[in-house]
């Protein structure tokens, strides 16, 4: 048994160094257009603080939001939208996918010696998205040091979980919406709708949504594990949909059930890849 | 007329790409729902903020949905081609037409408009009408002035867009700019909270802004918000912005015209 391990170690290790390698040439390839990188990150950053100054002119007409508080809503927010910036600035190429598919340039990712993930999403990185990042960073920086939690030990360490795992989420139903081109080259929005959308949705406090929506956030797509369940945790909060407090700790489960149906529908889909020509 | 082919052209040209319409129309109907329900949050907490009750609230969510490709807030539309005719150097064709280059292009996005309009402006809408209680005007003049309000509001972000386009004589890459001009679009025209809702004075300066024009006045005047002199001033505020635009836009082609050296000679 050592040496499959050890064998896929190693091919781990390798996509690894192939995804730095690839990324920081793109890096250098955007890096030579100083001016015009600075701007679109720069954009990027604000495009997405659009959002947030929303809530802030919300918040000059309410001082609550679905029984939580602002800091609390920043809480929230911050958390999902670092969570989809770090898988987005990753990963989020791979959503250009069908493009690849229908101009026929996926073929050559599949004969070179690095994984194909790894080359769909490295190909092109875009630095530009850590403006992303950035936005969903500050405001969480922001909401850790005004809301009003009594830290422990636990909550620390929930609130490093959430954003790990929350990532991880995002990635998974990156690489499931990616897959799901392999079907239809076209359906990219499609696959938008979940990672853009399911950000949007748990910017704010599930409590302003339906049971049946909630429902559906926790268990068809857990996009409530990103931040919700462990937020509830943090802000010492009883669940208002009276659902087990066990989920408010299940984020890593959510997180492998994600990765591992995002795994198999990525293999299902290179395996019955056919070019576009044949 | 000749502009009128050229809007139907383009019209048929938008209607061939199907499933992107489908997709956008989709993903608009998504970003409604969530809206939606931020909405009712807000305005069940404060149950008049910016004037208006719950129901006006949530119809301004859908129009709002129904007037991003319409009123290209997120760029895109007939300028994005002129500032890639501008790069490559075709606009050279363009500036030659018999046909005046403004006239050309505008027709070109309104028969864009239109096309967006019927689709991915009335998809969502129908969606919303389906799952939430949305306001319909009763009378068909109010149906007429919306469009004639959604209309200016095409125009006066086509004379922004086409402004932006033109950057590219002078920049070359005109993506910053660009980006620029989507933020301020986004943000200033209501699509990302309505304007109503803005505190004290920034409410006056940003009803005030050209990008009020995309979305916050139309749907005022499909909510009956503006009536009698209020909407002659709506509409007047529109149009006043569309000659101020479109203005600009023909002094920065005059002198694009004369100044610069297309590329390749």
């Amino acid at each position: 048994m050592a040496e499959p391990t050890s064998s896929a170690l190693r091919r781990i290790s390798w996509d690894a160094r192939a995804f730095v390698m690839l990324a920081g040439m793109w890096v250098r390839v955007s890096w030579s257009y100083r001016t015009s990188f600075v701007m679109v990150t720069v954009a990027s950053f604000v495009i997405t603080a659009v959002d947030f100054l929303a809530i802030l002119v919300m918040f000059s007409n309410v001082d609550r939001l679905g029984g939580f508080g602002l800091t609390d809503i920043a809480f929230l927010y911050g958390a999902t939208s670092l969570c989809l910036g770090i898988a987005d600035l990753v990963i989020g190429n791979i959503e250009r996918l069908g493009q690849r598919i229908r101009t026929g340039t996926f073929d050559a990712l599949m004969v070179r010696p690095v994984g194909v993930l790894v080359q769909v999403c490295a190909d092109e990185f875009a630095l530009r998205r850590v403006g992303r990042v950035a936005q969903g960073g500050l405001v969480f920086a922001w909401a850790l040091v005004h809301v009003d939690v009594a830290w422990s030990a636990a909550r620390v360490l929930v609130t490093v979980a959430m954003v790990v795992f929350g990532t991880l989420i995002f990635a998974g139903i990156y690489v499931l919406g990616a897959s799901f081109q392999f079907l239809s080259s076209e359906g990219s929005e499609v696959a938008n709708a979940f990672t853009y959308g399911g950000n949007a949705m748990t910017q704010y406090p599930l409590t302003i949504y339906p049971a049946e929506a909630v429902r559906a956030m926790t268990f068809v797509v857990p996009v409530a594990f990103v931040n919700w369940y462990p937020a509830l945790f943090v802000l010492d909060r009883p669940d208002p949909f009276g659902l087990p407090s066990a989920f408010q700790l299940a984020s890593p489960a959510a997180a492998v059930a994600v990765g591992l149906l995002a795994v198999v529908a990525w293999r299902g889909g290179v395996r019955r890849y056919r070019s576009t020509g044949s | 007329m000749l502009y009128v082919a050229v809007a139907v052209r383009a019209f048929r040209r938008y209607s061939t790409y199907t499933v992107a319409t489908l997709a956008g129309a989709f993903t608009n109907s998504v970003f409604g729902i969530v809206i939606s329900f931020v909405y009712l949050a807000v305005w069940a907490q404060s149950p008049h903020a910016g004037g208006y009750d719950a129901k006006d609230a949530v119809t301004y969510c859908w129009l709002a949905q129904a007037m991003i490709a319409t009123v290209s807030i997120w760029a895109g539309g007939a300028t994005d081609d002129v500032a890639a005719r501008i790069r490559t150097g075709d606009i050279a064709v363009d500036l030659y037409r018999p046909a005046s280059f403004l006239g050309w292009w505008l027709a070109t996005d309104l028969g864009r408009a239109a096309y967006h309009l019927a689709s991915r402006g009335v998809a969502p809408t129908i969606v919303g009408a389906l799952l939430f209680h949305i306001r319909f005007p009763s009378n068909p003049l109010v149906w007429l002035l919306f469009l004639l309000s959604v209309t200016l509001g095409v125009m006066v972000s086509f004379g922004i867009r086409m402004l932006v386009a033109c950057s590219a004589f002078w920049l070359l890459d005109h993506t910053g700019l660009l980006n620029v001009s989507t933020v301020c679009a986004m943000f200033f025209s209501g699509l990302a909270v309505p304007l109503v809702l803005f505190p004290g004075w920034t409410r006056d300066v940003v009803l005030h802004l050209p990008w009020a024009a995309y979305v916050q006045v139309p749907i005022d005047v499909w909510l009956g918000k503006s009536t009698g002199a209020e909407l002659v001033a709506a509409l007047g505020f529109q149009a006043a912005w569309v000659v101020v635009l479109l203005g600009a836009c023909a002094v920065v082609l005059r002198l694009a015209d004369r100044k610069v050296v297309l590329q390749g000679g």
